[in-house]
């Protein structure tokens, strides 16, 4: 009776073990980190890759327009700005000066590949005032259906 | 004048609760029945204040008298009667009175039921009871006050969050998930007066499974309604997105039904005891940090408020109630004896073990995915979320598992399984899987996990509908809890498989049309009609009309809109769903220009959605159906008990 209470708790914390080993390996390789444009400049090499999402600003002055859906515009936060192309039809509220959230990762070619944009939704948004800066953990965390 | 009046009503009710809390936790150490009677008269006395306090804060909204913090900062004359009605959930303040009635109410119905029985135990579970109400007196009187005076009161207000207007079921979701969530303190009340009390005896088991299983019924409707709400409003097309909010309400969900599985065993096998105690324990833990999550800001979601300063004070009263339920458990876990014993792990109670082994699984899968960016917040101050694909790629291998267990753990016998008797529960119902499958196959699933739903789920059913109608009619009379777990059963695997189904055999497209303008999507042609403006005292909306054919027969007209609320700066849009049996068309707007001349909408079809909203109200009536009160039921278990130990021994 002893020994095998002792084989059940063994193979249980072998199984809390691998579970373990398990949960941690998937939530590191599932991990979105929220960062502004000095984060990403500052990251260098790990921005490629990762999953972002990526607040601040859109630049004035730097939506353009492509073919389709094709969308580029600049997201800054007034210290670093970061070049964004994005698939998809933006929100209806997109426009410049806006705060905006991109999905989506750095590629080689030195621009962020986004694949969902949102605008922020929150009531008590305000568009920074010229030479104010931005805090994009804030802005993220104010956007709403990401 | 008005607001006055409530802070006097929730101070009162501090007092009231605080003190029936003291008077019954000494009632218990000394038996005394006197001083149960007394307690009982205090926990009467709570739900009555709350409920006046809510009569007030009611009065208050509907005469919109703005001298009120509450009415100022969620009323307006502009919104419609009921939306003002349910404006006492739409905001943090108000839905934590909202709480402390739901609380009143339970606590009074708990302690008026077992009023003859139980004189030893019941002098803790009120004790423990009005402990937690004392706590949320106190965070209505204080931290989340909606009852502070202002002194200069404005005309009109804002009215609620935008998105909380946007839709009826949000009258419907937040009253259905406070019934589940603040009655998980009833079951608690009841296991720690167990573990008090140092006995959890055969009886004592009936107060404790049904008190479990009332908030259980509410929970599970109210996570379905919530997955409705956010496919009916959000417009992204999805029900179900891994956000915390949503896993805050899934995982007490999960330690329940873990509970009412095991405490089925402790029943029949009198073992399992201190883990059904810790299970149910672990459920209230659990709403307790969902309050946490969704109430104090720390997630942003529709459910978070700004001005949120509660959360702190939460967070102590979870981790005092963790500390409690820790230490009460340690203590006292010895003292709830075990009365037998498992024979063979291929058995019907061997596959409980099993079902409460994965729903356990399951709820650390999604604790960890849920608090782990929260943790890294706090000691590094680095801020990500998880992503969705550990969540599927967790879940949906346990989840079908689960699936397998829902079919072949009823088909095992209790005891111990004999070869025949194994093959037997194993093959033949098999065949109706397969034959799932194979519908699925040609209906063109070619997803493996989604194969695999199919024919697990296919088995399932068969044996599902085997076990429900063994015994003909006379088990309504007799076995309505088996009948019931039975439908939950059913409910369970057409959700399941119909997730599977939804989530893996989905068209998504997005398209930009001008007036007269159509796009294909499956079977269906839409075509954009045109748009018009149509004013509302609360809202202004754009509405986009398209027509909808198949093989050019008129299918519908549907009508996305997108509504513009004065308080807010961005419009809201509303998707328009058409649901058939086999699946649903969806269209939402992402933009519209201003002459309305073209639109940008996306379109889905998802098969098998409405399914899920239907199969989760089957779960939840067959709750009902097992929960409702039998006299004869002891007594015809008793008797069925007999045969199984005789059949034992030989």
């Amino acid at each position: 009776m002893k020994r095998s209470r002792l084989f059940l708790l063994l193979s249980l914390a072998v199984a809390a073990i691998a579970f373990g080993v398990i949960a941690t390996t998937g939530i590191s390789k599932n991990l979105v980190y929220y960062w502004s444009p000095t984060d990403i400049t500052h990251a260098r090499d790990k921005a490629y890759g990762a999953t972002i999402r990526l607040g601040g600003q859109v630049a004035p002055g730097s939506i353009r327009m492509g073919n389709g859906s094709l969308l580029d515009f600049d997201v800054t936060d007034h210290q670093h700005t970061i070049h964004v192309r994005s698939n998809g039809v933006p929100p209806q509220m997109f426009r410049e000066g806006i705060g905006v959230v991109v999905e989506g990762t750095m590629v080689r070619g030195g621009y962020f590949q986004s694949d969902r944009l949102m605008v922020s939704h929150n009531n008590e948004y305000r568009a920074p005032k010229p030479g104010e800066a931005i805090n994009a953990k804030q802005l993220i965390k104010t956007t709403k259906g990401l | 004048m008005i607001a006055t009046l409530g802070r006097f009503i929730i101070l009162t009710s501090v007092f009231v609760s605080a003190a029936g809390a003291m008077i019954a936790f000494a009632a218990g150490k000394r038996q005394s029945l006197d001083g149960l009677k007394l307690a009982r008269r205090f926990a009467y006395a709570f739900a009555a204040l709350m409920l006046l306090a809510v009569g007030v804060m009611e009065y208050a909204l509907l005469t919109h008298d703005f001298s009120v913090s509450y009415v100022a900062q969620v009323g307006s004359r502009e919104v419609p009667t009921w939306v003002t009605i349910v404006s006492l959930w739409s905001s943090l303040e108000g839905s934590i009175l909202f709480w402390g009635l739901v609380m009143g109410l339970y606590i009074a119905g708990a302690t008026w039921l077992t009023r003859k029985a139980y004189p030893d135990y019941m002098p803790f579970a009120i004790g423990t009871w009005l402990s937690c109400a004392a706590f949320f007196s106190f965070l209505i009187s204080g931290p989340a006050n909606p009852f502070v005076s202002v002194p200069n009161p404005p005309i009109d207000g804002n009215g609620p969050n935008p998105l909380l207007q946007n839709h009826i079921l949000m009258v419907a979701h937040p009253p259905f998930l406070y019934l589940g969530y603040v009655g998980m303190t009833i079951p608690f009340g009841f296991a720690c007066a167990a573990l008090l009390r140092g006995r959890l005896g055969h009886s004592f088991l009936k107060p404790l499974r049904a008190s479990l299983m009332l908030p259980w019924i509410f929970l599970t409707i109210a996570i379905m309604l919530g997955g409705w709400w956010a496919y009916e409003v959000l417009g992204w097309g999805g029900y179900w997105a891994w956000d915390p909010v949503e896993n805050a309400s899934l995982l007490p969900w999960l330690t329940a039904t873990a509970a009412l599985h095991s405490a089925v065993v402790m029943e029949r096998r009198g073992v399992l005891k201190g883990w059904t105690v810790t299970l149910v324990q672990a459920s209230f833990l659990l709403t307790i940090l969902g309050t946490f999550m969704t109430r104090s800001g720390v997630f942003n979601s529709v459910h978070s408020f700004t001005q949120s300063s509660i959360g702190p004070t939460i967070l102590v009263f979870l981790a005092a109630a963790l500390l409690f339920s820790v230490v009460l458990l340690a203590l006292r876990v010895d003292t709830l004896e075990s009365e037998g014993r498992i024979e063979s792990p291929v058995s019907r109670e061997g596959m409980f073990l099993v079902n409460n082994l994965i729903f356990v699984l399951l709820t650390f899968t999604v604790l960890i995915g849920t608090v782990f960016p929260l943790v890294v917040e706090a000691f590094r101050g680095k801020q990500m979320s998880v992503g969705r694909p550990y969540f599927d790629s967790m879940v949906v291998p346990v989840g079908t598992a689960l699936l397998f267990l829902i079919g072949v753990g009823p088909a095992l016998p209790w005891g111990r399984a004999k070869r025949d008797q194994l093959v037997r529960s194993l093959l033949l119902p098999f065949a109706s899987g397969a034959i799932l499958g194979a519908i699925g196959f040609l209906a063109g699933a070619r997803n493996p996990w989604t194969l695999v739903t199919l024919l697990f789920g296919g088995y399932a059913a068969w044996v599902t509908i085997v076990e429900m109608s063994r015994g003909g009619a006379k088990v309504l009379k007799r076995g309505r809890r088996r009948v019931g777990a039975y439908i939950v059963h059913a409910g369970a695997v057409i959700v399941l498989v119909a997730i599977a189904v939804s989530s893996t055999m989905k068209t998504q497209t997005e398209v930009q049309l001008t007036r007269g303008q159509s796009a294909n999507i499956g079977m269906y042609t839409v075509t954009f009609l045109g748009a018009e403006d149509r004013t509302e005292p609360n809202r202004t909306s754009t509405v986009a009309r398209f027509a909808v054919t198949s093989n050019g027969k008129p299918v519908t007209t549907m009508e996305p809109r997108m509504n513009q609320y004065p308080q807010m700066r961005e419009p809201i849009g509303t998707p328009d769903v058409y649901s058939t049996v086999a699946r649903d068309l969806y269209l939402s707007i992402t933009n519209i220009d201003p002459g309305s001349r073209s639109v940008s909408v996306m379109m889905l079809i998802t098969p098998m959605v409405s399914w899920i909203w239907i199969a989760v109200i089957v779960m939840g009536l067959g709750g009902v159906v097992a929960l409702v009160p039998q006299r004869r039921v002891l007594a015809a278990e008793a008797k069925e008990r007999v045969p199984d130990v005789a059949a034992e021994v030989a």
